[in-house]
């Protein structure tokens, strides 16, 4: 038997396997057993009522999707009086992930979000279609901790941040979350990018710029999330191209506890269960009694390289 | 060990990833699933067109007229095909335990799609969204459709046939050659009547008349349309006109097929205000009156 479980602060997950937001909603009940999942993750929410971006909201690339979806919900009220009991009837902690263009706005919902079914509130400061002063925060390092510690201030609640893979330093914006009270950071969001139709030269998403979902994100977020590992000392949820059981593995080994699924999900919609049980058989293969050994346990400080080849490699 | 919602029996193969033909489901009471398939048969109906089935778990047999699978296509190049396609159900065949599938070869999802030889396995999701309902009190319906639209038609004839109602099947297409479902619509005592571009018979005016007849006759108890803007409107038109209900099957990109993404919106008008839906969850079978049109 493994024990799959795994802390992130105060919260407990029974695995480390949960939905990305905005990639998952109650609704895929209709289709796999919701209480298997690590977490819930609610689609992102903002105060107002949103219809959100034009159509087409998604276009395939030689790499992946391109999607701009533009945040639709029904607003903060209809989310905590109608959505929030919807996932309460499954037993995985529920995660809120939330939105705004305005640092007191964002303070504000995480004070309104604070409901007793609501057990994490993460703060999507990285929506990459949003620009870095009206909202996409996490763009920069003073933003992000202003952001956060007037979150902080406003909730008791464990306060997730997920960072953008857009920025140019991502170590200095996780460390300032850190600093402002985060309990977790969530890396990544999705990349910001652009197709353009050769047949009609014009954009292929409604909103121009998307974001890139792809398995090809994968060693990108995986470098980000290793680097942050080293400088902070809270827990990290790793996001970006997650497919198969080794993935998880290779998150944890980086330095994640936890990691979030997005287009596997879309892709294969039993995708998340089989990723859970592969892993346990992965674990309980290899004689790994909890999962949580994994975590950081990357084997990079006796590296045997050719030192006359060797490349600088950075942290 | 992995956990298990039903106690293992070692004559059955349970899981909890896709299902195939012989896997015991362990949640027999959820709506959708995935299924692995294996083709039985895909074969061109014509130039454009082919008709693929299906040998799949039982618990796909649950799909009806105007539902849709979201169907995991092989790539017909060296690259990627990164989203599944969703596709209305052709027909449900329950004795035999298939479903089938006619489609366009146009992108390159219906290409791969195209590639699969009798053997294959073919991942699908579903059933998905909301199909079309019959009222028991009609006796005739009108089934207007056109292109790839008269596959996601063709099985309400299958529908109406069990409930006896009568079907009045207009087929619109370019040219003869292109003409889809015309045997399947026949083959359960529907009326049929081809309009095309070839010879102006599918102008708007023309398959206005044609409808006017209908009507007039008492043959128009409901409308139903899918694949076309024009013919959408000339529905509504003559559906308001003369206070007949009817339904439209919608299509849109779509990702995740459950209703989470929200990327297959289209744009519906109810009470004067405009609104947008999900194609895969509040749909793809809408008020033929609310939808706006594309």
């Amino acid at each position: 038997m493994v024990d799959l479980s795994v802390k992130i602060g105060a919260i407990t997950l029974q695995n480390p396997v949960q939905p990305a937001s905005g990639a998952f909603s109650w609704e895929y009940n209709d289709v796999i057993d919701l209480n298997r999942l690590g977490a819930l993750v609610a689609k992102t929410i903002c105060r107002e009522p949103r219809l959100g971006n034009p159509t087409p909201r998604m276009a395939e690339t030689e790499a992946g999707i391109i999607q701009s979806i533009g945040l639709p919900g029904k607003g903060i009220d209809y989310f905590i009086e109608h959505i929030v009991p919807e996932y309460a009837k499954f037993k995985p902690p529920l995660v809120v992930s939330c939105s705004s263009e305005s640092i007191e706005d964002f303070a504000a919902l995480a004070e309104e979000l604070s409901v007793p079914d609501v057990d994490v509130i993460e703060a999507n400061i990285s929506c990459p279609t949003r620009n870095a002063t009206g909202g996409n925060f996490a763009m920069h390092e003073n933003y992000t901790r202003d952001c956060i510690t007037a979150m902080r201030a406003r909730t008791k609640k464990p306060l997730w941040v997920k960072l953008s893979p857009n920025a140019g330093d991502i170590v200095s914006i996780a460390k300032a979350a850190e600093d402002a009270g985060a309990d977790a950071l969530v890396i990544a969001n999705t990349f910001l990018s652009l197709k353009i139709r050769t047949d009609n030269f014009r954009p292929a998403l409604g909103n121009k710029f998307g974001g890139l979902v792809s398995p090809a994100l994968k060693p990108i977020v995986l470098r980000m999330v290793y680097q942050v590992a080293k400088q902070v000392k809270i827990p990290i949820i790793g996001i970006g191209g997650v497919t198969k059981a080794e993935d998880v593995v290779e998150y944890m080994l980086a330095g994640a506890s936890a990691v979030g699924i997005g287009y596997a999900g879309f892709r294969n919609p039993t995708a998340l269960i089989t990723i859970i049980d592969d892993l346990e058989a992965w674990c309980d293969e290899r004689g790994i009694k909890k999962v949580t050994e994994l975590i950081g346990a990357v084997k990079d400080q006796d590296m045997e390289t050719d030192t006359l080849a060797a490349a600088s490699v950075g942290i | 060990m992995t956990i298990r919602p039903v106690p293992p029996d070692p004559n059955h193969n349970y899981t909890n990833s896709a299902l195939r033909t012989g896997d015991v489901d362990p949640y027999p009471q959820r709506q959708v699933g995935e299924f692995i398939g294996t083709v039985v048969a895909n074969k061109w109906v014509n130039k454009e067109y082919k008709h693929v089935i299906l040998k799949v778990h039982p618990h796909a047999l649950k799909a009806y007229a105007g539902q849709m699978f979201h169907l995991l296509c092989p790539s017909p190049d060296g690259a990627e095909v990164w989203m599944r396609r969703p596709m209305s159900v052709y027909r449900v065949d329950k004795d035999a335990g298939h479903i089938e599938f006619l489609y366009k070869c146009e992108g390159r999802g219906t290409r791969g799609m195209a590639m699969l030889e009798p053997g294959d396995d073919f991942n699908v999701t579903g059933p998905l969204g909301h199909g079309f309902v019959l009222e028991p009190s009609w006796r005739n319906v009108v089934v207007l459709g056109r292109g790839v639209g008269l596959a996601t038609l063709a099985p309400l004839s299958q529908l109406a046939a069990e409930n006896k109602i009568g079907v009045t099947a207009i087929l619109s297409a370019r040219h003869p050659d292109v003409v889809m479902s015309r045997d399947l619509f026949e083959g359960l005592g529907a009326k049929t009547m081809t309009v095309l571009d070839s010879d102006g018979t599918s102008a708007v005016d023309n398959v206005e008349k044609i409808l006017e007849g209908l009507i007039a006759h008492g043959k128009a108890d409901a409308f139903f349309t899918c694949g076309s803007n024009r013919l959408l409107k000339l529905m509504q038109r003559l559906g308001k006109k003369h206070n007949i209900p009817g339904q439209v099957a919608m299509e849109q990109i779509m990702v995740c097929g459950f209703g989470a993404c929200y990327v297959c919106m289209r744009t519906f008008e109810v009470d004067g205000q405009r609104l947008l839906r999900r194609v895969c969850r509040d749909g793809p079978v809408f008020n033929l009156q609310e939808a706006v049109g594309w």
